[in-house]
C-alpha cells in the first residue's frame, strides 16, 4: 500500500513560527509514522518545497484547480481518499483496513489533542 | 594602530548595526590596499551603505574603487538574492500548477529565514567557488553569518529531510530545499570559517556596555562553533581633550566604564581601539581619518542651527495625552534608546494625571525610573525575555518534541532558536500587556517588527482558511491585530539616531510596518549632538554631520518627528 500526502505549502508547520503549536499537525505526523511502521508505504510533499509531485499528479492538480483549500490531499494507491483536512488514526486505520491500537500513552500525543 | 591587524586572506566584521562595522571594514581594506595588496570588501547586508562609505556606484561583481588603487568592492542584495531564487523554483511552474498554488509557493520563499539563507548561499559562493575571488590578496566581508544560521547548516539532519517526511513541516532551511545540491559547498564554507590560518573575525563594538555584551554573546556563539580565530574592535572610542563640557565629559567617563567592565571573554582577544572621528566615515579621506592615530579637527565648524519645532518630546505627549488611553510601542534596533523615550512618555503621561503602565524588557528601568523617583499612577512591568523564550521552547518541545526522534528534535530545537522564535516568544508577553491599553495608556519598548505581525496574521490565516481547524491562538493576540492596526489605539513611535546606518535601518522598520498596515505615528531622533549644546570641539563637529540625516527624517520619512539631545543620563 502506497500512501501519499499533498500538503499545502508550508513553512514551520510545527507551529514554532506561529503563535501556537498546532496539535493537528503533530498528531497527524505521529499517525504517519505509526502507519510506516506497520509496513505502509508513505510519501509527504510540500507544495512550498516539491511542486513537481503536485504537478506529476492530475488527480491532485484537479482537486487544487476547483480550491486551493482542498489541500491537503490524501492519496492511497493512486486513488484521493481525502481533501480539505488531515484523517484521525481510526479513520486512517478504516480506509487503509489496519486494527487501529491506541497510540503509545507516550508524549506522542499533545495535551488536549483527544487521542489518548 | 587603530585597525585590526588581517594576516589571514578573509576576513568578517560582525556586530550590531550602526557600530560601524562598514566603516572599519572599508578602512582595513583601504589601509591593505595601500599597503599593496589587491583586496575585495563585500558586503551583504540589505540595509548596506558599502557604496556611499567608499564613494562608488557598485554591483554583483567586483567594482575598482574610485580613488584606491587595488581595492574593489562588490554589494550583493541578499533580499535580490533570495527573490531570484524564488523566482527559479516557482518559474518551471506557472501555467502547470493553478495561480492559487502559484501564489501560496511564493509566500514561503518571502520570511527572513529565507534572506538569511539567501545571505549565506552568497558568502558560500565567495569563499567555495574560488574564480570569483581569484585575484585578490584579502577577501573583507562587512557581515558576518549569524550562529543560528551555521548551527542550522551543520545539523546533519538539516539535509536528511528527515523532518519534511516526519512533522511535514519545515524549519528555517524548508523554503530552501532546493539548495541540497549546495550541501558540500556549505560544509566547507563553515570549516573556511573555523580555521584560523584563513579567516579571523572582528567583533566590532561601540564603547557602551549594550554593545560590548552584544560582542561577548556573538564570541561565544562563535566559539561553541570552533571559530576562534577572534578580534575585538572597540569604535568610536572618545576621551575630551580638555575636560569642563558637560557632555564631552559624560561621555568620556561612559565609555572608560564600559572598556573598564569589558566581559571576561572579550577582555583575552586581541583588540584594537579606534577613536570617534569628527566628520563619520563617508568617503576616502573618512576612511583615512579612521587610520590615523591622532583626531584632528577642522578649524572651522559651520554651526547647523536645529529646527525648533523639533526639540524635544513634549508636543508628541501632548498629542498622547489627548486620547485619553491606548498603547504606545517604541520600535528600533537594540541601542537606539527605546527604552529611555518609553520610560519618559509614560512617566510624563503619569505627571499629567493619566494611569500609565511601562512595560519594558530592560532590567535597570525599574532601577530607574521608579524607585529613585516614584511617580504617582505609574507602574512599572517588566518582560523577561529569556524567561519568555524558556517557556516557549518548553511548550513547544513538549507539545510537538514527542513523536520526533533525536535528530528531529535536534532540529526542531535549533528552529527554537531562531530570531523570529524569541519575536514570538516577546510578542505573546506584549499581548497580555497591551490588552490593558483599554482604560489606560500602555508604554511598551519591546514592539513586535511587522514581519512578527505578517507572520502571525499569516499563522491566523493559515489556521483559519488552510487546515479549517480551531484556531488555538491565545484572546489577547486574536484582538491584538485589529488594535495594533487602529491608529486611535495604538501609536508606533520609530526611534533611531542621526546617523546613516540607523536610519536606514529605521526606514526599513518603516516599511515593514507598513506591509503589516501600520502607520507610524512618530519618529524620534534620538542621542543628537547637534542639539546637546556641547562645546568640545570634536564633538560639535561631530554633531554636524548629523544634519542631512535628521533632514532626510523630518523631510521625506516622519509625519511627526522629535529630536533629542545626547544625554548624559542615558540608561
Amino acid at each position: 500500500m502506497k500512501l501519499e500526502v499533498y500538503d499545502p505549502a508550508m513553512c514551520c508547520s510545527t507551529g514554532v513560527c506561529g503563535p501556537d503549536v498546532d496539535p493537528a499537525l503533530v498528531a497527524f505526523a505521529a499517525d504517519l509514522k505509526w502507519l510506516a511502521e506497520r509496513g505502509v508505504e508513505v510519501r509527504r510533499y510540500n507544495l512550498g518545497q516539491e511542486p513537481q509531485a503536485f504537478a506529476a499528479n492530475p488527480s491532485v492538480v484537479k482537486e487544487m484547480e476547483a480550491d486551493i483549500d482542498r489541500l491537503p490531499v490524501l492519496v492511497l494507491d493512486g486513488k484521493v481518499i481525502a481533501t480539505g483536512g488531515y484523517l484521525s488514526r481510526d479513520q486512517l486505520a478504516r480506509k487503509l483496513g489496519i486494527e487501529a491500537v491506541p497510540a503509545a500513552a507516550s508524549r506522542c500525543c499533545p495535551p488536549n489533542s483527544g487521542c489518548c | 594602530m587603530p585597525l585590526p591587524d588581517i594576516a589571514t586572506r578573509y576576513a568578517f566584521f560582525t556586530g550590531k548595526g550602526g557600530v560601524g562595522k562598514t566603516s572599519l571594514s572599508c578602512a582595513t581594506g583601504l589601509a591593505l590596499a595601500e599597503a599593496g595588496r589587491q583586496v575585495l570588501i563585500v558586503s551583504t547586508d540589505p540595509a548596506s551603505n558599502l557604496d556611499e562609505v567608499l564613494g562608488t556606484p557598485l554591483g554583483a561583481l567586483p567594482t575598482p574603487v574610485a580613488g584606491a588603487p587595488n581595492l574593489f568592492a562588490l554589494n550583493i542584495d541578499p533580499e535580490a538574492a533570495a527573490n531570484a531564487y524564488k523566482e527559479r523554483m516557482v518559474a518551471p511552474y506557472r501555467g502547470v500548477l493553478p495561480p492559487a498554488a502559484i501564489a501560496s509557493m511564493e509566500e514561503q520563499f518571502s520570511g527572513a529565514c529565507t534572506v538569511e539563507i539567501a545571505a549565506f548561499d552568497e558568502f558560500a559562493k565567495l569563499l567555495g567557488a574560488s574564480e570569483a575571488t581569484a585575484g585578490f590578496d584579502h577577501v573583507i566581508f562587512d557581515t558576518a553569518p549569524t550562529g543560528h544560521t551555521l548551527r542550522l547548516l551543520t545539523l546533519p539532519s538539516a539535509w536528511s529531510g528527515f523532518i519534511a517526511s516526519s512533522t511535514g513541516g519545515a524549519s528555517c532551511l524548508g523554503p530552501l530545499a532546493g539548495l541540497d545540491t549546495q550541501r558540500a559547498l556549505y560544509a566547507a564554507t563553515v570549516k573556511h570559517l573555523a580555521d584560523p590560518a584563513m579567516t579571523t573575525v572582528v567583533l566590532v563594538a561601540r564603547p557602551d556596555r549594550p554593545a560590548l555584551r552584544e560582542a561577548e554573546r556573538t564570541r561565544g556563539e562563535l566559539a561553541d562553533l570552533g571559530v576562534r580565530n577572534l578580534h575585538l574592535a572597540v569604535n568610536g572610542v572618545f576621551a575630551a581633550a580638555q575636560p569642563g563640557d558637560a557632555i564631552a565629559d559624560a561621555m568620556t567617563r561612559r565609555a572608560a566604564r564600559a572598556l573598564a567592565e569589558m566581559p571576561a571573554g572579550l577582555a583575552g582577544l586581541p583588540c584594537t581601539e579606534t577613536p570617534l572621528i569628527p566628520q563619520g566615515t563617508v568617503g576616502l579621506a573618512g576612511l583615512h581619518a579612521v587610520a590615523r592615530e591622532s583626531d584632528e579637527v577642522a578649524a572651522e565648524v559651520v554651526a547647523e542651527p536645529v529646527p525648533p519645532m523639533l526639540q524635544g518630546l513634549d508636543s508628541l505627549i501632548d498629542e498622547i495625552a489627548a486620547t485619553g488611553r491606548g498603547v504606545v510601542m517604541t520600535m528600533g534596533k537594540g541601542g537606539v534608546g527605546k527604552t529611555t523615550i518609553a520610560a519618559e512618555i509614560a512617566v510624563e503621561l503619569a505627571r499629567r494625571g493619566h494611569k500609565a503602565t511601562l512595560t519594558t524588557t530592560d532590567p535597570a528601568a525599574h532601577v530607574a525610573y521608579s524607585v529613585s523617583e516614584p511617580v504617582p499612577g505609574l507602574e512599572i512591568t517588566r518582560v523577561d525575555p529569556e524567561r519568555e523564550v524558556a517557556l516557549y521552547r518548553e511548550e513547544v518541545l513538549q507539545k510537538a518534541g514527542g513523536g520526533l526522534d533525536e535528530a528531529g528534535r535536534t532540529m526542531l530545537e535549533e528552529d527554537l532558536r531562531s530570531p523570529c522564535t524569541e519575536e514570538i516568544a516577546v510578542f505573546r508577553a506584549f499581548a497580555r500587556t497591551v490588552d490593558q491599553g483599554k482604560d489606560r495608556f500602555v508604554v511598551v519598548d519591546t514592539a513586535p517588527t511587522g514581519h512578527t505581525i505578517l507572520l502571525l496574521d499569516a499563522a491566523e490565516s493559515y489556521h483559519r482558511e488552510v487546515l479549517r481547524t480551531q484556531a488555538d491562538m491565545p484572546e489577547a493576540v486574536r484582538n491584538l491585530l485589529p488594535r495594533l492596526r487602529d491608529p486611535e489605539f495604538t501609536r508606533a513611535i520609530i526611534v533611531t539616531l542621526p546617523e546613516s546606518t540607523p536610519v536606514h535601518e529605521a526606514e526599513r522598520l518603516q516599511g515593514d510596518l507598513a506591509r503589516a498596515e501600520i502607520s507610524p505615528f512618530a519618529w524620534v531622533i534620538n542621542q543628537s549632538l547637534l542639539a546637546s549644546g556641547t562645546a568640545d570641539p570634536l564633538l560639535k563637529q561631530r554633531g554636524s554631520y548629523e544634519a542631512p540625516y535628521i533632514a532626510k527624517v523630518t523631510g521625506n520619512l516622519a509625519r511627526r518627528a522629535a529630536l533629542i539631545p545626547w544625554r548624559a543620563d542615558e540608561i
